[in-house]
């Protein structure tokens, strides 16, 4: 099996300047590893959105890309305070965000969500005090 | 419609020359929730008309693949951001109409929403 490609990037908590990044650079190395343009915007758009939720929720975290063939698979980990309702996180409109993220045009109760809607997989693993792994996978064949 | 004759019904002032000022503008969004921006993945939004001032609205646009940010009712975004827009050659307009009737000139001069 060939090795995947893999990314690392720190993101750094409360920094609405610099946040996206990570998605930034992992959107470029996915164009120039010539993936189509459809599957490069999913990944980078459910990236996005978990690298904020980071910044927003969890002052910061990593990030781990693992590109494969035809696959991308996307960790963002963070040791925020948790999800204590998965469920409930999941319902569009549901936040719990602080008006920062609002005035940031995020913190709307959309970021899981829209996660969940670009990725072909998502899972969450999540322990109250001890932080949130969320995990997508973007594949690049319909 | 060419983003040139976008920028005269507008009358807007270039911040930013994008990569292609001769880009034909066929579908936008006006928003100032990024994530709402990011909800359709499938759309393909040349321009983003926002009232929303921040490094965010330049990041959404990239990710988006949003050739062009307008930011109305005369709002102009500091020089970072502007460094932002020009590094991921994404063209950056500031017109001073309202959000309402910048999108509303545009849509009688043929620019449509998504999936019109």
């Amino acid at each position: 099996m060939i090795e995947p490609v893999k990314l690392e990037y720190k993101i750094r908590g409360s920094d609405f300047i610099n946040a996206g990044e990570a998605s930034s650079g992992t959107k470029k190395a996915l164009n120039r590893l010539g993936v189509s343009p459809a599957a490069v915007k999913r990944a980078a758009i459910a990236m996005y959105e978990a690298e904020i939720n980071a910044v927003i929720h969890a002052d910061g975290g990593e990030a781990e890309v693992f590109i494969y063939s035809d696959h991308v698979i996307i960790r963002i980990i963070d040791q925020g305070p948790g999800i204590p309702d998965v469920s409930l996180a999941m319902q569009e409109g549901w936040s719990t965000a602080p008006d920062i993220a609002r005035e940031m045009g995020f913190g709307a109760g959309m970021g899981l969500p829209n996660i969940k809607k670009h990725s072909d997989d998502m899972s969450i693993e999540t322990e109250i005090g001890k932080g949130t792994t969320v995990t997508i996978t973007v594949r690049f064949q319909v | 419609m060419k983003l040139s004759e976008c920028v005269d019904v507008i009358s807007a002032n270039v911040l930013v020359t994008g990569e292609d000022m001769d880009l034909d503008v066929h579908v936008a969004c006006g928003a100032d929730l990024m994530s709402d921006v990011m909800a359709f993945s499938c759309s393909t939004n040349q321009m983003m008309l926002t009232g929303l001032v921040n490094p965010q609205t330049i990041r959404t646009a990239e990710m988006m693949d949003v050739k062009v940010v307008v930011f109305v009712r005369g709002k102009v975004p500091d020089r970072g951001m502007l460094d932002l827009a020009q590094e991921k050659g994404i063209c950056v307009l500031s017109t001073p109409l309202p959000m309402f009737s910048a999108c509303g000139i545009l849509y009688q001069n043929g620019v449509k929403g998504k999936g019109e």
